[in-house]
């Protein structure tokens, strides 16, 4: 099983310096893009491969790219950014390529930014991830000292500048135009689209916002090939993807498998199975925005394309598992409470209606709420919507109740009948 | 008053960017690696320097969760309060530190010590629960291993 994305980590998953990275061939695909292939050959190649955005929207990154306009009469500068805001509840794949693998990210970031022609481009990092923050900065200098970065690059007349930007908190900026926004030292309040930020983004100038596993991925569909990256994965979606688990099982972790693996073999053989004494009931597939899958979802290929006719998607590809000895209300209060607090306030729905949600689902869990709050619930996850919102940020809070009330509708009613949360003694 | 220094630093920052505006956030973090935390007369003295409005800049710096507009302690304590953390078990062990510290969630202890915030997920669902303290990350934090931790910060 070719495990590209982290073929090159150390077993004990400590930093990949330059002299390792260049050594396993690391920058190879860097100097043979650079040296021999055009942007509009490299933007074919990746958009051949379908490899499909990582962050948790799908959306091909090739096709992405092909958008922005490499005209350099018409604009003359362009900028591509890597969302490292890593902030969705129950995610923690991007801090590992981050912390284990940098160059690859910066590999990946060159090529990347050659497609679109970008002479500029930056890593919005979460502020949290100090170790990523120490770890890419060493790479960034050393990637800047041996002529990968900078003017000139292995003398193909490329040039370009990488900044590291640490944020300063707030899930919104893991939105692309809210972290366009934030990258302007303003709010992050998510902009208007059209026009799209490849068309008009950072400073008004055409901009790329790719996530740190889909840039991780450029290099070896360079190095392989598009056939080769679509070979590699189960379904027609190219590549592999960082699955992981959290929650009550055995072995939680992350781990590098094909694209379309199935929730069986990932939590059973993966994950080493439930925790002894606790049953699964549930699971959110790529964290809190993405609704939940059942027993019955089991052998489904965990892919952007066979999670939709069950009612969610893949997002970010991280699991995060419902036992039988956590209150499924307290669950999904806890993420109520999560999106609410993280709205940027912008619009009415968003602003009024998740903190309404979060109090009914409080109220219930308490043992006060009442059977009219199931259909106010219900209204929300419709009102609050896609369509009726600035952006996807309510709407990916609607995905968990939606399904949530839907699944576990005998749950909310006992809360209701009996008055009081089942789980509390 | 910005002293020398952080107008230093500030006019460095702003040196990467098109316009000085674009600085703000980083003037903020700037002022607050120095002084703790962003008083209303630094607002004003960043919107002066950077030229756009106080407003604008206080707009910015209550909008992100790590600019402090309130005094905090010499040190900070995050608590992750996420889904995972949740179904992991932080919450006897927020109740532990806040009956230990006698502060709850948005309060600085009586000494200084400690402030106490939550935080949303920290990254670490495979090692739940999660904390961090100033920029140090804890993983699966206990009742029984807080004291310790702790021991370091004074």
């Amino acid at each position: 099983m070719e495990k590209p994305l982290t073929k090159h980590i150390k077993p004990d998953g400590s930093q990949l310096n330059l002299k390792n990275f260049v050594q396993d061939g690391g920058y190879e695909p860097v100097r043979k893009v650079l040296k021999g292939m055009s942007p509009a050959e490299v933007i074919d190649v990746v958009v051949a491969s379908n490899l499909l955005g990582r962050g948790g929207g799908g959306f091909s990154a090739g096709k992405k790219w092909s958008f922005v306009t490499t005209d350099k009469e018409r604009e003359p500068s362009r900028y591509l950014i890597c969302n490292a805001d890593e902030m969705e509840p129950g995610t923690f794949k991007d801090r590992m390529l981050m912390e284990e693998n940098p160059h690859q990210l910066i590999a990946g970031m060159i090529i990347s930014s050659y497609a679109i022609q970008a002479d500029k481009s930056y890593i919005f990092l979460r502020w949290a991830y100090k170790k990523s923050e120490t770890v890419l900065r060493k790479a960034i200098a050393e990637a800047y000292e041996a002529g990968f970065l900078g003017k000139n690059i292995l003398g193909s007349g490329y040039d370009l500048e990488l900044y590291l930007h640490t944020s300063a908190g707030r899930y919104i900026c893991g939105e692309e135009t809210g972290l366009i926004n934030s990258l302007e030292g303003k709010r992050a309040t998510p902009r208007d689209k059209p026009p799209f930020p490849a068309i008009s983004g950072l400073f008004g100038k055409p901009t790329v916002v790719n996530n740190v596993e889909t840039l991780s991925c450029v290099p070896h569909i360079i190095e392989n090939g598009a056939d080769w990256f679509r070979s590699i994965s189960l379904t027609g979606e190219g590549g592999t993807k960082l699955y992981g688990v959290s929650g009550r099982v055995k072995n939680p972790g992350i781990w590098e498998l094909p694209l379309g693996a199935t929730m069986r073999e990932i939590i059973e053989q993966h994950a080493g199975g439930m925790m002894d004494g606790y049953k699964f009931r549930g699971a959110l597939p790529g964290g809190a925005s993405t609704d939940f899958i059942i027993e019955e979802h089991m052998d489904i290929p965990l892919d952007f394309a066979s999670l939709v006719p069950v009612g969610s998607r893949l997002g970010t590809g991280t699991l995060i598992i419902l036992d039988d000895k956590t209150c499924p209300v307290a669950f999904l209060h806890n993420l109520e409470k999560f999106f609410a607090k993280e709205s940027c306030g912008w619009c009415t729905p968003c602003r009024e209606g998740l903190p309404w949600v979060e109090k009914i689902l409080e109220s219930i869990e308490n043992g006060t709420g009442k059977e009219k709050d199931i259909e106010t619930l219900k209204f929300h996850t419709w009102y609050c919507g896609p369509g009726h919102t600035f952006c996807a940020h309510a709407p990916g809070a609607m995905e968990p109740l939606q399904s949530g009330l839907k699944y576990f509708h005998d749950d909310f009613m006992q809360h209701i009948n009996e008055k009081h949360c089942p789980w509390r003694s | 008053m910005l002293t020398e220094q952080e107008k230093k630093e500030i006019e460095e920052e702003v040196k990467h960017y098109p316009y000085p505006g674009v600085a703000c956030l980083d003037a903020l973090k700037i002022v607050q690696a120095h002084r703790g935390w962003v008083a209303d007369d630094a607002v004003r003295d960043i919107a002066d320097l950077l030229d756009i409005s106080s407003e604008k800049v206080d707009g910015v710096a209550t909008f992100y969760t790590r600019i402090y507009r309130k005094p905090v302690g010499r040190h900070v304590i995050l608590i992750c309060d996420s889904i995972s953390c949740m179904i992991m078990g932080y919450e006897p062990v927020y109740k532990h530190i806040s009956a230990k510290l006698g502060i709850h969630f948005g309060e600085t202890t009586a000494d200084n010590r400690f402030t106490l915030l939550p935080i949303t997920c920290l990254g670490n669902c495979d090692q739940a629960p999660a904390m961090m303290i100033d920029n140090d990350l804890f993983n699966m934090i206990t009742i029984e291993n807080i004291d310790q931790i702790f021991e370091k910060y004074e």
